[in-house]
């Protein structure tokens, strides 16, 4: 591993590779009153990175709703978020991305984006119950892509499995977009009782700063400023910038971390992720308005030579940093030595605002705390809508034929690796540990039990994409949107979401556009449905020399619902049960999987989401719910119509299904976007035949269209007279799509 | 039941016990050596000591192993789960070994098993020949044994639980890890100590799509 050696002067080149501007650099040295030291550059160009800083887009984050009913801590406050659910408990979320070290080193990449989101969510005191991850490859018959795919599973799986926290769902895409720069991007959420919520805001000078956990080595250096750069050939050098992940070590330090919020010696903590202990050691005074002094020297290791620079911005992982009453050390000391982990006073929290760092004595950076945190520079990027626009936008339906045998569409598109089974995935997770996993991976959302209590919690994260790409203020406006409904269709109630912002160069006009359009459209639908943002990451330099990702902001939206008895499940139950199509059907196929696919075409608006019909939608579902009508509920979403009806026939034990009636729709419907359109605000349901008035009724005073359009029953698919396939053939071309594609 | 650092089943267990058995449990801390008077024991499944160099490896060396092992000398019912199923062969509490699936990965799904034997403290509220659901998880489940061993488990009846389809057939399809003789679960040679990798506690409550494993704590409650 390279060692970092102590320049004598800092040059402008120095000052470029640590992604800092000329300007930049005068503003530390006007903070400073002085040119800073070699370590306190490399401070800065940590805490000022895009990563760090949301330089280039706390602006634009700032049309993101973030108040709402029951929100305990708001977005930015603390690591994460946290909600109130009742019981006297909360729950604390938060999604974040590990992009580019997966592009590096696939395992180890994936394996410590679980480990980061994992430490932000137990230093709030919570003890992490569901893992989720959204994640998209480039095409899956690349080698690349393959590459990158099985690496990343294996490391999720890895790191989920060993700690204990079941991973229970999320989503895969696998589109040429994505070719070179997948996108890892994991959430966690948490449980702690309200009054057991810890801080990360340090007060109270003469207090200890503990650091504990592993020891530091270079691993990771510099990794915040190495994901605010796109990728380029020369990225596989960055190797030294992944980190490397011990869930072991995490495993004791969250239950160390949780047994010490239960005493009354912690003020406050925070984990070394990104920028490390930099970030901490600025971060937690800042928000406390406190000074701070470490002396590095103290700080464990396990790499001789280190220099001061090399020690503060390390990433090593499994690392938090600690903020102890003073006369209580001995009790961090006790419960740290139990589980035989290193606790280490390094340092005291101090009046004023100063972030002193000392290396065995002598003062190495001298820096104020809130600058560092809290005064990066703001821009305003400069926007342009893409040219690409105008001819992606167009798409004249009359020109794309008809299929001649939709049971071959059918086929294709169960045979498409974002369509199909994740099976392949989540066998490698352990989904069921904790005994809290009520809703297996498969079903729209995930479902959690919370024990002692009645209550569930329902998770589901989202995003097309190819959507966001052909119209990036309506792909953010569906992404909250779907992931709403799909937590909705289950009978929770959304309360809140967060977000993962993968993009590509902000520095480009065309991009920093789609940026500002996705998040307004996301603002829009969040506030319409009353769910506040309460956190999440921002990842940009999503490019690789092929081109930026498409716009990609991952929603993680999570819904409470008060009764777990009343949970719908995503599947069809039993033979005789009435299926009914609830919203309207319009001719759009733009942006659809059924065009890309068969047509070749990623082309055409995507469908247009009203929020006022998408409300109405997800209110009749509470009722359904409480009343518990419905057997079953599945959101339509890629693949349209044909495809949720396939989903829904895959349960435990699958089962076929007879639709007719098909006459009732509108006759300017095309056929093809009757099976497989995308258009919005629609769901499957199933419910016994004697519910039949009940459900209809509850529809209209809803004002939700409702079609009955046939029945569960049968071992074949049959749409009329358009498709016909066995289920159990279905069901093989749906589960082998992506194993076979890998041998 | 017994904690080691990386157990992370101890909580289900707990639970299953408690709350669904309704019997009273305590925890166990791998550091201590005196294990206080109980009825069972219980090691549940997990990553002991991360799994380093190999599954229940280290495990073994705990100060709690020799209190656990004169329990089980005694006669008094062991149960290792997953992990503690692993931790137990290290151990010598029971023949065998463990090798990596045969499909070199993890495996979390449910599988169907087929109770060999009615007569062990774990098993009598099942019939022999029932067939039940319980959920596996586990990376290294692929049970091992010499010939003589294995001739001296089925003549013994000390096979617990076979890998089965639904109707109770045996065979490579039904077998998620590759096990020698499809085996899921042995006993001791005094029939009080089980090791399975399937997960009991994670199928004891209807909730969870199946209570088929809650007859094992039903078993031993007598």
């Amino acid at each position: 591993m390279t060692m970092v050696q102590i320049p004598s002067k800092i040059t402008p080149e120095m000052i470029a590779e640590h992604g800092l501007t000329e300007e930049e650099y005068q503003r530390i040295s006007g903070i400073l009153g002085r040119a800073p030291s070699f370590t306190e550059l490399g401070i800065f160009g940590v805490m000022w990175s895009e990563h760090c800083s949301y330089k280039n887009s706390r602006r634009i984050l700032k049309l993101l709703p973030t108040e709402g009913k029951g929100v305990l801590v708001k977005a930015g406050e603390e690591n994460a978020g946290a909600i109130d659910i009742g019981d006297g408990l909360a729950i604390v979320f938060k999604i974040e991305s590990h992009n580019h070290p997966s592009a590096v080193e696939p395992f180890q990449g994936a394996a410590t984006g679980v480990g980061g989101i994992l430490r932000d969510i137990f230093t709030m005191g919570a003890r992490p119950v569901l893992l989720m991850n959204s994640l998209r490859f480039g095409n899956l018959e690349s080698a690349e892509s393959q590459r990158h795919f099985k690496g990343v599973v294996a490391g999720i799986a890895h790191y989920g499995n060993c700690i204990g926290v079941p991973t229970v769902g999320g989503e895969i895409y696998f589109d040429e977009a994505y070719e070179g720069n997948p996108l890892v991007n994991a959430m966690c959420l948490g449980i702690v009782r309200k009054n057991e919520l810890a801080k990360a805001k340090a007060t109270g000078a003469g207090n200890k700063v503990f650091y504990v956990g592993s020891a530091t080595g270079r691993d990771g250096l510099g990794g915040a400023s190495f994901a605010s750069r796109e990728l380029t050939e020369e990225s596989e050098e960055d190797r030294p910038a992944v980190q490397v992940g011990d869930p072991f070590m995490e495993k004791l330090l969250l239950e160390a971390c949780l047994e010490l919020v239960k005493t009354d010696a912690l003020v406050a903590m925070q984990d070394m992720g990104a920028a490390g202990l930099t970030c901490s050691t600025c971060e937690m005074p800042a928000k406390g308005n406190s000074g701070i002094e470490i002396d590095v020297a103290k700080v464990p290791r396990r790499e001789t030579g280190m220099i001061p620079y090399e020690v503060m911005l390390s990433e090593s992982q499994e690392r938090m940093l600690m903020v102890v009453k003073r006369g209580k050390e001995k009790v961090v000391e006790q419960i740290f030595e139990k589980w035989d982990l290193h606790a280490v006073e390094i340092g005291e929290i101090k009046e004023g605002n100063l972030m002193r760092v000392f290396d065995q004595g002598e003062l190495v950076a001298e820096i104020p705390a809130k600058a560092l945190a809290d005064e990066a520079p703001l821009y305003t990027r400069e926007e342009k809508r893409p040219d690409y626009l105008a001819e992606a936008q167009t798409l004249e339906l009359t020109k794309i034929p008809q299929p001649k045998n939709f049971t071959e569409v059918f086929k294709k598109l169960l045979d498409s690796p974002s369509i199909a089974s994740k099976e392949w995935v989540y066998r490698q997770y352990d989904h069921m540990v904790r005994t809290d996993s009520i809703f297996l991976p498969g079903h729209d959302a995930a479902l959690l039990r919370v024990k002692g209590t009645k209550k569930g919690i329902a998770v589901s994260t989202d995003c097309n994409g190819l959507y966001c790409y052909l119209d990036p203020y309506e792909g953010g406006k569906i992404a909250v949107a779907e992931a709403a409904r799909n937590v909705a269709v289950t009978g929770a109630r959304p309360v809140g979401l967060t977000n993962c912002l993968n993009f590509g160069n902000p520095m480009k006009p065309e991009i920093f556009w789609q940026f500002h359009q996705c998040v307004q459209g996301m603002a829009d639908a969040a506030r319409r449905f009353g769910t506040p943002v309460t956190g999440g990451n921002v990842s940009f330099y999503n490019e690789s020399p092929r081109g930026a990702v498409y716009p990609t902001p991952v929603i993680g939206m999570v819904g409470v619902l008060d009764d777990i008895e009343k949970r719908i499940p995503s599947f069809f139950d039993r033979e005789g049960d009435l299926i009914f199509l609830l919203g309207e059907t319009a001719n759009e196929l733009g942006g659809s999987a059924y065009l890309a696919l068969v047509h070749g075409l990623k082309q055409g608006l995507p469908p247009r989401l009203d929020l006022e019909k998408e409300v109405r939608l997800q209110k009749f579902f509470n009722e359904a719910a409480q009343t518990r009508i419905l057997q079953s509920a599945h959101d339509l979403s890629e693949g349209g119509l044909a495809v949720a009806l396939a989903e829904s026939c895959f349960g435990r034990r699958s089962v076929g299904v007879r639709i007719s009636n098909l006459e009732m729709f509108d006759g300017s419907l095309r056929k093809d976007a009757l099976l497989f359109g995308e258009t919005q605000s629609r769901v499957l349901v199933s419910a016994r035949p004697d519910q039949k008035e009940v459900v209809i009724r509850l529809a209209q005073r809803h004002q939700v269209p409702i079609y009955q359009i046939g029945k569960v029953g049968g071992e074949v698919i049959v749409i009329e007279d358009l498709l016909e396939l066995k289920v159990g053939d279905a069901l093989s071309i749906w589960r082998n799509a992506i194993p076979r594609r890998l041998q | 039941m017994v904690v080691f650092p990386g157990s992370n089943c101890d909580e289900d267990c707990f639970h299953a016990l408690r709350d669904v058995a309704k019997v009273d449990v305590q925890y166990f801390w791998h550091k201590e050596r005196n294990l206080p008077p109980c009825d069972l024991v219980v090691l549940p499944g997990g990553f002991s000591y991360g799994d380093y160099l190999r599954t229940g490896a280290i495990a073994r060396f705990s100060p709690a192993m020799d209190s656990i092992a004169k329990h089980a000398e005694a006669g008094r019912p062991v149960i290792g789960i997953c992990n503690g199923f692993q931790i137990l062969l290290e151990a010598g509490l029971l023949p065998g070994a463990m090798l990596r699936n045969r499909s070199l990965s993890f495996v979390c799904k449910h599988v169907f098993l087929r109770t060999e034997t009615a007569d062990s403290p774990f098993t009598n509220r099942y019939r022999k020949g029932e067939v039940i659901d319980l959920p596996i998880a586990h990376g290294e489940g692929n049970y091992f044994c010499e010939p003589d061993t294995l001739k001296q488990l089925q003549e013994e009846d000390r096979i617990a639980f076979r890998y089965c389809s639904e109707k109770g057939e045996l065979g490579d399809p039904y077998n998620p890890n590759g096990s020698v003789d499809h085996i899921a679960g042995i006993l001791n040679e005094k029939r009080n100590v089980l090791g399975m990798m399937p997960h009991p506690e994670r199928s004891s409550e209807a909730i969870l799509s199946s209570e088929d494993g809650r007859k094992i704590w039903e078993s031993l409650l007598g």
